[in-house]
């Protein structure tokens, strides 16, 4: 079988690009190819993902400018006709400002930058991006933000608690969403979410500094492995 | 004659206003007894070109409403001011 292309968008900005490169090229079978914001192709990729950083500066708010590049109308496309497209941290918040995800990133609440290993639960293993973790889990898996504070309005939060949306949770090591566990702020502990039909996923952690043994955890890998058996029909 | 569209953006109520609440911290630290709270927002200007103040409004409510602003956690005010 021909190796699966999967897409990551490069805004001005982005810093975790080739991190996100070298973690999907890492799982054999996949060629990841780099997608300038200014460009409209998508290179037959199967699949998108938008990486971290600080797109446009984080200028006006974190991910509100890169929402209108132009190759966002192409990515937006795609998750209409449901496709998966992946965020993370930076990618999140530009999901969450395209309207692919609902709801908004504020400020830290301790008001400080965290760059630090957390843990977190992975809520619904039903999806393309998390078939191969169990819901028993706790994973480490690295965050680095100053506005990861998940808010939405109560009708919303109902609404992804109703329809399994909720993909991530901040935890303790014992899997317990306590307040002590949650870094930053987030309404129900929210670490990641997904859209509906379940083929956008935005997280603030990032699985693609958690998928070498060098960087002191693999336990993010597993969402480009689930990425992959899903697109090769395994 | 051009306008100058004058926007505030605050974040909503509910949403808790970490900057703000340094400041105020900062405010009775120095003494200041009777500053109750201190809520941050941004402050934009843009010069819209047009003579029609209706279609100026018009144009200033919708860059509010699509980029500026985030109606999930914020809220805007626009005053228009004729530039001459």
């Amino acid at each position: 079988m021909a190796d699966i292309t999967v897409g990551v968008v490069v805004f001005p900005g982005s810093n975790c690009d080739h991190d996100t490169e070298y973690a999907l090229a890492s799982i054999k079978g996949f060629r990841p190819v780099m997608l300038w914001h200014n460009d409209h192709d998508l290179q037959g990729a199967k699949a998108i993902v938008l990486p971290g950083g600080f797109s446009y500066g984080d200028y006006l708010r974190a991910g509100s400018i890169a929402r209108f590049s132009p190759i966002m109308k192409e990515v937006i496309d795609f998750a209409r006709k449901g496709f998966p497209v992946l965020g993370i941290c930076n990618g999140f918040q530009v999901l969450l400002e395209s309207g692919l995800l609902e709801g908004a990133l504020s400020r830290n609440r301790g008001m400080k930058f965290l760059c630090r290993q957390t843990t977190i639960r992975p809520v619904n293993c039903s999806t393309v991006f998390t078939s191969l973790y169990g819901d028993d889990e706790v994973l480490s898996v690295p965050i680095a933000h100053g506005e990861g504070n998940y808010f939405a309005p109560p009708e919303v939060l109902k609404s992804l608690l109703d329809h399994g949306q909720i993909a991530f949770q901040y935890t303790d090591s014992e899997g317990r969403a306590s307040d002590e566990a949650n870094p930053n702020g987030s309404l129900l502990n929210i670490a990641g979410i997904f859209n509906r039909e379940g083929n956008v996923l935005g997280l603030m952690p990032h699985p693609e500094r958690a998928s070498d043994l060098l960087l002191g955890s693999e336990d993010g890998r597993r969402m480009f492995e689930s990425l992959y058996r899903h697109l090769a029909g395994q | 004659m051009p306008y100058t569209a004058k926007i505030k953006v605050t974040l909503r109520q509910s949403i808790l206003d970490v900057q703000g609440k340094a400041v105020e911290h900062a405010l009775t630290n120095l003494g200041y007894r009777t500053v109750e709270s201190a809520r941050i927002g941004k402050y934009i200007e843009v010069t819209i070109n047009e003579d029609d103040r209706a279609e100026a409004e018009r144009i200033g409510n919708e860059i509010c409403q699509k980029l500026l602003s985030n109606p999930v956690m914020e809220n805007y005010s626009l005053e228009l001011e004729k530039v001459n």
